[in-house]
This record gives structure tokens, sequence and C-alpha cells, in this order.
């Protein structure tokens, strides 16, 4: 209980931060408007007039929220004006790329370990490939497979996983070599084969690693698809719904498909940590 | 007919070992002519300061170092093969317990990498967990036993595969003196029932005098072994023996054993 009061304290602050620059930044259109029609406006007139304007330069929360819910609740899922649609298309991409991202992880992870040339040559590519700005990037991907006619969801997820291998690797690389040397010298005593060590100790040693790198990778799982939807010229997504905001100035729109967007990382960040809970109790490892 | 004829062999014999790590600061003579003969069903304690080589003599016995110079022999065969040979179970200092499996499980370990059918599994896990008194654990997790019930389940899977050899380091080092006391008295018994050849490090002095057959006294810079004590002691041994006079010569004995490996320091 004690908790909830500082984080409220903490939202209701960013909420007047917001509120109070959302009527500085969009006075200018209400000056404007004004000086054309030759009245002067007051500040009391001036700060409903910032509020709840059509096209402004940053909407108010309120207004981010009834568009948010409108475009939630508020459409069948088939529209293309539905939030649950575009999130959904995102979705899909997203959970097909964290797939994609996770596996190659924990491969590259396993290789690392076990062989030294791989050990040496795989890492520094794997850090180099994340120094590329993904949107540089991501067309050429998205580009490449079309012309060997791979399109839809396959190239998003491709661009996704891309983003989200890699926490997974640093994360498995760690945690396979977690166990101390006494707990290697025991397998060794017992004549355990390599694979028998990487099955018995390495593997099971390394969940709370894979974990915490699991949480890392769906978030950038999401952001991979999210910029995998910006090339593709808008058709569905979350980042579809970003762009097409952006060409037709739907400020209120590019806002509400940001929070859908951040809230549906939040939800699958907290779905892996409750997986993860219910694992590493089972497995005595919880903190 | 075999067994007769190999009744006085020695379990372990060493004959001028000699072990060099190289490292960075050059050269570390861990080990330096050790002369060594431990014969069946003896228990051995190896003392001495840290760094004097009694643990890295014992992980030589097991086949986790690998000596530089001189032979050494673990039921007559090399090291390696002994361990081939399922000779040795090895306790270490922590007791390692696997924390995603429950006390049986991490007993079942050794048996299911050596291959033990699943019923004879079962069956040594029982036994064992009786042997260490811990019958009835098996299916708790290790955080839900203390750290002297941990290492006497530590002891049970070093016994589990029937290894004619036990090698201990430092077992009981991490644990407060009450629990270590009942703990010396269960490996006494567990010695007495098992009739194991029992190689035990050790850097408390009434620990090893209590415990042991014969006591190795070890000396550092370079590792080596500065006296040999042939315990009078009777084989069985209340706790109250400690008081006795015997006791106490022995107790001074390696005393002085250590304080002459220290002579050259002081």
């Amino acid at each position: 209980m004690n908790r909830v009061l500082p984080v409220l304290t903490v939202i209701g602050v960013i909420v007047a931060v917001w509120y109070a620059a959302t009527v500085w930044m969009n006075r200018t259109w209400v000056y404007d408007q004004a000086a054309r029609d030759g009245v002067e406006v007051s500040f009391a007139q001036l700060v409903p007039a910032t509020l709840n304007q059509e096209r402004p330069v940053l909407p108010a929360p309120h207004q981010v929220v009834t568009e948010l819910v409108k475009s939630t609740f508020g459409m069948k899922v088939t529209s293309k004006k539905s939030l649950v649609y575009h999130g959904w298309v995102t979705l899909s991409a997203t959970l097909l790329g964290f797939a994609i991202g996770t596996g190659a992880g924990v491969l590259l992870a396993v290789g690392i370990i076990h062989n030294r040339a791989m050990d040496l040559s795989v890492m520094p590519w794997a850090i180099a490939s994340q120094t590329i700005p993904i949107l540089a990037i991501a067309p050429m991907i998205i580009v490449v497979l079309n012309s060997i006619g791979v399109q839809g969801l396959l190239p998003k997820a491709i661009i996704s996983a891309y983003l989200s291998f890699f926490p997974v690797v640093v994360g498995m690389v760690k945690g396979l070599r977690s166990p101390d040397a006494m707990q290697l010298d025991l397998l060794r005593t017992y004549n355990a084969t390599g694979s028998e060590t990487f099955a018995k100790l390495r593997l099971p040693s390394s969940m709370p690693y894979l974990f915490t790198s699991l949480k890392v990778g769906i978030a950038a799982s999401l952001v991979g698809a999210i910029v995998g939807e910006l090339p593709t010229g808008a058709v569905a997504g979350l980042g579809a719904r970003l762009l097409s905001g952006s060409y037709y100035g739907q400020t209120v729109q590019i806002w509400a498909a940001l929070f859908a967007a951040a809230l549906v990382a939040a939800a699958l960040v907290a779905l892996v940590g409750v997986i993860e809970g219910r694992v590493l109790r089972r497995m005595g490892m919880a903190r | 007919m075999k067994d007769t004829l190999n009744k006085d062999a020695p379990v372990i014999e060493a004959k001028g070992l000699n072990l060099v790590f190289q490292t960075a600061d050059g050269p570390v003579h861990a080990l330096k002519d050790v002369n060594l003969t431990v014969g069946k069903g003896e228990f051995v304690s190896f003392i001495g300061p840290s760094g004097c080589g009694k643990t890295t003599f014992l992980r030589c016995v097991a086949a986790l170092e690998h000596p530089t110079g001189g032979s050494l022999t673990v039921n007559g065969m090399t090291p390696d093969q002994a361990r081939q040979a399922r000779a040795y179970g090895y306790v270490f200092q922590a007791a390692g317990l696997y924390p995603w499996r429950t006390i049986a499980g991490n007993i079942r370990l050794p048996l299911e990498i050596m291959g033990f059918s699943r019923a004879e599994q079962e069956e040594r896990i029982e036994r064992v967990l009786e042997l260490v008194e811990l019958g009835g654990f098996g299916k708790k997790f290790p955080w839900q036993l203390s750290g002297g019930m941990q290492q006497r389940a530590s002891i049970a899977r070093a016994l589990a595969f029937d290894a004619d050899i036990l090698l201990m380091d430092e077992p009981f080092g991490a644990l407060d003196e009450i629990v270590r006391d009942r703990l010396n008295e269960e490996v006494l018994k567990l010695w007495a029932r098992t009739e194991k050849t029992i190689g035990f490090v050790t850097h408390s002095i009434p620990e090893a005098v209590y415990l042991s057959t014969k006591i190795v006294v070890m000396s550092p810079r370079p590792g080596r072994i500065t006296d040999i004590i042939d315990s009078p002691l009777p084989k069985e041994r209340p706790l109250d023996i400690r008081d006795s006079r015997e006791f106490i010569e022995i107790a001074h004995r390696v005393r002085e054993g250590l304080r002459a490996g220290h002579g050259d320091e002081v």
C-alpha cells in the first residue's frame, strides 16, 4: 500500500507536466487564429482552446486516452481503424520474430561456449550487428526478401529476430558459463561427457539468465516488428498506424498507436516475468 | 582369490611425486617429492597451512590435476584409469547440490551418468540416504535443509556408486563447531560400516587426530610432507577420547610437525 502513493505521485506529476506542455505548445495556433479574427484571447480562453484541437502539436492526455479507447473497443476488430487489428498484425510478427531470435540466440550461445573458434569470431560480429541502425537495414531486408518471393509476416519477423537474438546470446553465454569450477570438477569425477555436462548442469544453471534476456528480447522484438512495418508502405500494424498518422498530421492517432505499442510491450514483458517466476520457483531458483 | 592377493596392495601409492604449476609469476612448486602409501581401509588425513598442497594431492589422486613428475597409482592403476573404473567418490568443501533437483535427484545425478537402471537408482538412493541418516528427506529440496544436512547429502551422493575410496576436501570447513563434531562422529561410523579407504583434507588438528588412522602433516613452498603419523588410537572412538593422554600427545606431535614446516619463515 505504501508503494501506491509514490507511484501515483509520479504519474500525477507526469500528467501535470504534459498538460502544461500541451497548453504551451499548442498556444501558437490559438494565437494565430485569434490574430486572423482580430480578437484578443485571455489565458482563461487559451487553455480550453489548446486542449481539444483537431490536429494539435501535442495532444492532451485525455485526447490520447479517448482515441485509444475508441479505436480499441469502439471498432469492429476487422476494421482498418481498429487498434486491435493493427496490434494483432504487429504482435504476430513480434512473436514469430521473438521465437526465431531466441532460437538463433540460444544456438549461437551453445556454439560459442563449446567452440573456441566461434567464441572468438561470432561475438564481435554479434556486437557489430547491433551497432548498425536497424532503420537503415530494415528496408534492405524487405527488398531482398521480396525479390526472392518472401512477403508478409516473415520479413518483419526477421527484422524483429535481428534485434532480439542479441540479448539472448549475451545472456545465454553468461548463463551457460555460470557453473563454477567446483561443479564442473564434480561432473569430471563422474566421467561425464560434454553433452551430459550441458544437459544436467549448464542448461539448468542458465535459466535465470535466459529469462532476464527474454524480457529484454521480447521488447526489442516489438520494436523490430514496428520498424519492419515502416518501409512496407504502411499497410497494416502499429508501425503503419504511426506512419499514416504522420502523413496526415493525425497527431492524436500517432500518440494512441504509440501508447498501444507501449502497453503491448509492457504486457509481453510482464507475461515473460510471470513465466519466469513460475519456472524458477519450480526449479528452486527463485530469488 | 584375487581379493586375498590384493589385500595388502596399496590403494594409493605416490613415489617422488612432483607438481609444478606454470603461472604468470613463474613456476610454483605445488608438490615436491611426495612419497606416500595408503593401505586398504585406512583413514588418512592431510593437514597443513593453505598452500601446502594437501588439496592438490587429493586432486591428483582424483585425476583433476596431473603431476609433472614421479608416479602415482590408485588401486594399481593410473588416476585417470581409476576414475574410469569409478574408484573414488569426491566430496567438495561446498555441498554443491543442484537447487533444481531434490535430495534424491541430486544423489541420482552420478547414477544417471553412470547408467544405472531406474530400479537400481531408487534402491541405492534409499540405501545411502539411510547411511547418512537422511532417510525420508529424499523429496526435500536443498534449500529446505541445513548446511550440515546438505553436506551429508553430498556425502551420500559420493557414496551412491560404491566407490571404495572416499576423497573429502575440507568437507566440514564451512560448518560450525557443534555440527562439525556430530558429522565427525558420523563419518567415523560410516567408515566403520562401509570399510572404505578415506582421504580427508582438513586444517583442524583435533579433527585430523580424532578421525584418522594416519595423519599426513604437510608444509608449504614447496608443498611437501614433513611428518607421517600412524595413530595408535583404537578404531572405536567416542567423542571424549579427545581428552585422553594419547590423543593430546598425537595432537602435540602434529603441532610440532606444522611448526617445523614453518621454521624457515618465522
